[in-house]
């Protein structure tokens, strides 16, 4: 007997929702059972996770303003795996637009707001473009696979960063590895009077519904989801494949970069090396857990960020380990996407092979 | 362990793909000491038939009997304890290790690998068949004609009497065909194994088959002794029916002033085996040219090139009467000329619904400012569904349709965009009887509608049914080119063999 997964002819509504809810259960299961050997009550710890962020107005704005880059690199990697380019470099990419963002905010002084705001976006875009450009060319035109190359770049990104906080962009004040405080009209504005959210959340739902209408509603976002369902039926269909993987390489990077940029202008106005904690690598678990679907990746991201602030709460209150976080994010990662095949296929039980 | 006489029957082999019958009722006998040809097109069955007694698919009924006894075979494992071994067209050895870990993999206990013995075993068989396979090379650096020799070796290390090899020679170059042959015949005469050898190439087989068994659509339709037949009559065997017969069907005669839609001059492919050599054909609007040929003698290459994915070293490609610069996707799409791969998987986003794959071709047309015109599409696809009789929704996903109607989607893309040229490659293989005729009827529906067509078959009745013309390849050239009135099975026979006309 082996197990073969046949495609799904019907798609019924519920059944996704009703196969996500299952998983979420079984991850409170297992990591029910992680918390409790760890010493803490599961059911105080998944309050604090899940519900107490939800409760305070600050805890509620914390959370949001930690899904704002998550934002970001969920529709990047979501961009690019719908067009079957495994960017796994979305990390790197948010460290080079940092460093585009900060030399642009460095240099904005003078500049009015409207003008510096959306220059620092765009300084963002064009260096995440530029490091996705050398992965993507070497994927499209020798066909060497993106993951590696991607994912290799990222920790070069960040001694790219350490370098320059070490030299040129030494702090001129303290001397410390942090530069300088950008372009005060470079910053993003709060957008929530009396919290830290800020412009660079509405850029990012901008950029991601942008994205989800592109996908859905436009003649080339039906090409790049031929080329990543079955590259070589849509070469037979006359559409260039390799230019279309360049292309969407390049705005997933350029996405990733003015996420780079949102962190440096609308929350730390200075360039650290703690300036990303991982939201490159948290983006691939967002547009997973989303199914690649852009508003889904939205909803991802603040519940990531919601659990972002939970569990440091959690780990406080009942002190258990902060990455418990981590742990109930990656879990949910396995179960989700085990829930995502069971959707989109059957599995049938056959004799023999063939 | 048997009083039995030691041979493998086949009885009444069945078996089918959905309403798909891949073998009807299939009876055959291997003998020891006998070289048994397997002839037939790609998808007549033979492969099916050989996977079913090396229990790589189990038969829906039938049974297979080894030396007289009722064997049931449901892996590979019970084919090799019944002293059954195959050489598959895709090897099974692991490539990042020795020849001799290899064969040592095949009888691994859980702990001890014998590799000393595995390193005799290959000795052994260069002294005794005369083949030489290098036991402490890495398999993935040897030439495939070792590698080749490599897994014969591993089925003869497992004391296999009957050994199937799929098409051994399609992989090689003469030389190695020449030596591979040679080990064959000793592999029956020395050690009276029993041998089946599917193959196209009729040389082959006139030189060292003992007896030959010819299927066509899943049935033996000739079985026979093959001593001193000649290729011309291996062929005959093959295009079937009575030989002499005239075949004309009342197709319409061409429109000679109807203009030129598709032309080739002199397209060449180098090549070191399977290359394209100097054709050149035209193909008139509201014209089938039916391109004929034994399996493996340029059809492929012929249709990779007409899909822009075979760069072409020399000669040209005309379409409309005007020459294509380069010969790409994107270029023929846009000259006019239709493609329906021999593949209709590799053609088909299994994916995405059927409304979007029947426009992916010629999204410009349903595109406005950027935008899809879904409503356009829509109706587009429905006028599809209706008009091809395509059993499905337009959103449901192209990859859960049967093969006839996704074969139907691909055809209504390819004619609905009303091609100056269309090029057919296989277009009926594995679909069943009525998806077969429909699709027949649709292709003679487009010549009607002034389509040039180019047909390319290994399905010899479809061609006769449906060609105006036919040219028939031979070694990568057109051999000729007969209009359908003087075409008799012989003629084409002798041509597919290789007889100038």
């Amino acid at each position: 007997m082996k197990p073969r997964f046949v495609l799904r002819a019907d798609e019924p509504w519920w059944r996704g929702p009703l196969l996500v809810m299952f998983a979420v259960l079984v991850t409170f299961i297992v990591t029910s059972a992680l918390i409790r050997w760890s010493g803490g009550s599961p059911i105080a710890a998944f309050r604090y996770m899940f519900i107490n962020p939800l409760q305070s107005r600050f805890g509620l704005t914390e959370s949001i303003l930690s899904a704002t880059p998550l934002v970001f690199t969920g529709a990047a990697v979501a961009i690019a795996f719908r067009a079957g380019y495994w960017n796994i470099g979305a990390e790197g990419q948010l460290l080079a637009g940092t460093i585009g963002a900060t030399w642009f905010g460095l240099h904005a002084e003078g500049l009015p707001s409207f003008v510096a705001v959306p220059g620092i976006l765009l300084a963002g875009a064009v260096s995440g473009a530029a490091w996705a450009l050398l992965p993507a060319l070497l994927r499209a035109r020798l066909g060497i696979d993106e993951v590696v190359s991607t994912l290799l770049l990222n920790p070069v990104a960040l001694l790219v960063i350490t370098g320059l906080l070490n030299g040129p962009w030494r702090n001129s004040e303290t001397g410390f590895p942090d530069s300088d405080v950008i372009a005060q009209s470079a910053m993003m504005p709060v957008v929530w009077p009396d919290t830290r959210v800020h412009l660079g959340l509405v850029f990012g739902i901008v950029v991601t519904l942008g994205c989800w209408w592109f996908i859905r509603s436009m003649a080339g976002g039906l090409r790049l989801r031929a080329v990543g369902l079955a590259p070589g039926a849509a070469r037979i269909a006359g559409l260039q494949v390799e230019r279309t993987l360049l292309t969407t390489a390049l705005v997933s990077g350029g996405i990733a970069g003015m996420g780079g940029a949102s962190e440096i202008a609308g929350v730390a106005h200075q360039l650290t090396i703690g300036i990303s904690s991982g939201f490159g690598y948290t983006g691939v678990i967002v547009a997973t857990l989303a199914a690649l679907s852009f508003i889904g990746s939205l909803l991802v991201a603040l519940m990531l960020g919601i659990i972002n602030v939970g569990s440091f709460s959690a780990s406080r209150a009942l002190s258990i380990p902060s990455t418990m976080g981590e742990v109930v994010q990656s879990v949910l990662l396995v179960t989700v996407v085990a829930a995502l095949v069971i959707q989109k296929y059957r599995v049938v039980w056959k004799q023999g092979q063939s | 362990m048997s009083s039995a006489t030691p041979s493998v029957l086949l009885r009444e082999i069945r078996k089918s793909y959905g309403v798909t019958v891949a073998l009807d009722g299939v009876t055959l006998e291997l003998v020891p000491g006998e070289i048994h040809a397997l002839l037939g097109e790609n998808g007549a069955g033979k492969t099916t038939l050989m996977k079913t007694l090396f229990g790589l698919t189990q038969p829906d009924s039938g049974r297979i009997e080894v030396d007289g006894n009722a064997t049931v075979i449901k892996s590979p494992r019970d084919a090799r304890a019944a002293g059954i071994g195959m050489v598959t067209q895709h090897f099974s050895l692991v490539k990042t290790m020795t020849v001799a870990e290899n064969l040592a993999l095949s009888e691994a206990r859980l702990v001890s690998v014998d590799l000393a013995k595995a390193r005799r075993t290959a000795v052994d068989a260069a002294e005794r068949y005369g083949f030489e396979v290098p036991a402490d090379v890495v398999v993935a650096e040897l030439p495939v004609a070792l590698q080749q020799r490599a897994e014969i070796l591993k089925a003869l290390a497992a004391g296999c009497k009957y050994l199937i090899l799929d098409e051994p020679t399609a992989v090689l170059g003469p030389k190695d065909v020449d030596s591979l042959l040679g080990v064959i015949e000793r592999l029956r005469d020395q050690e009276s194994m029993s041998i089946v050898l599917i193959s196209h190439k009729m040389k082959e087989i006139e030189r060292v088959a003992d007896r030959v068994s010819v299927l066509r659509r899943g049935a033996v339709v000739a079985s026979t002794a093959a001593r001193g037949m000649t290729t011309k009559e291996l062929i005959a065997l093959m295009v079937g029916g009575d030989a002499g017969e005239s075949v004309a069907r009342p197709v319409s005669s061409i429109n000679d002033d109807a203009p030129v839609a598709l032309a080739l001059r002199g397209v060449s492919v180098k090549r070191s085996h399977g290359g394209l050599e100097d054709i050149t054909f035209e193909v008139r609007a509201g014209e089938i040219l039916g391109i004929a040929g034994v399996s493996g003698n340029g059809q492929s290459e012929l249709v990779e090139v007409l899909s822009g994915t075979l760069s072409v070293d020399e000669g040209q490609v005309e379409v409309g009467g005007s020459h294509l610069a380069d010969v790409t996707p994107p270029s023929l799409l846009a000259a006019g000329v239709g493609m329906l791969g021999e593949d209709r998987h590799a053609a088909a986003v299994h994916n995405l619904p059927v409304v979007e794959n029947l426009v992916l071709d010629q999204l410009q047309s349903v595109t406005r400012r950027g935008h899809l015109d879904r409503s356009a599409m829509a109706e587009r696809c429905d006028v599809a569904i209706r008009q091809f009789e395509i059993k499905a929704t337009p959103q449901q996903h192209l990859g859960t349709l049967s093969g006839g109607n996704m074969q139907k989607v691909l055809l209504a893309r390819l004619f609905g965009r009303s091609p100056k040229a269309a090029i057919v490659s296989q277009p009926t293989r594995g679909l069943d009887v009525s998806s077969t005729r429909y699709v027949r009827s649709l292709i003679a529906d487009a010549r009607a509608s002034g389509t040039a067509v180019v047909l390319v078959s290994e399905d010899l009745d479809e061609v006769l049914e449906l060609a105006n013309r036919i040219a028939v390849m031979y070694r990568g050239r057109v051999v000729g080119i007969l209009d359908a009135h003087e075409v008799t099975r012989e003629r084409l026979g002798e041509m597919m063999a290789g007889v100038l006309v």
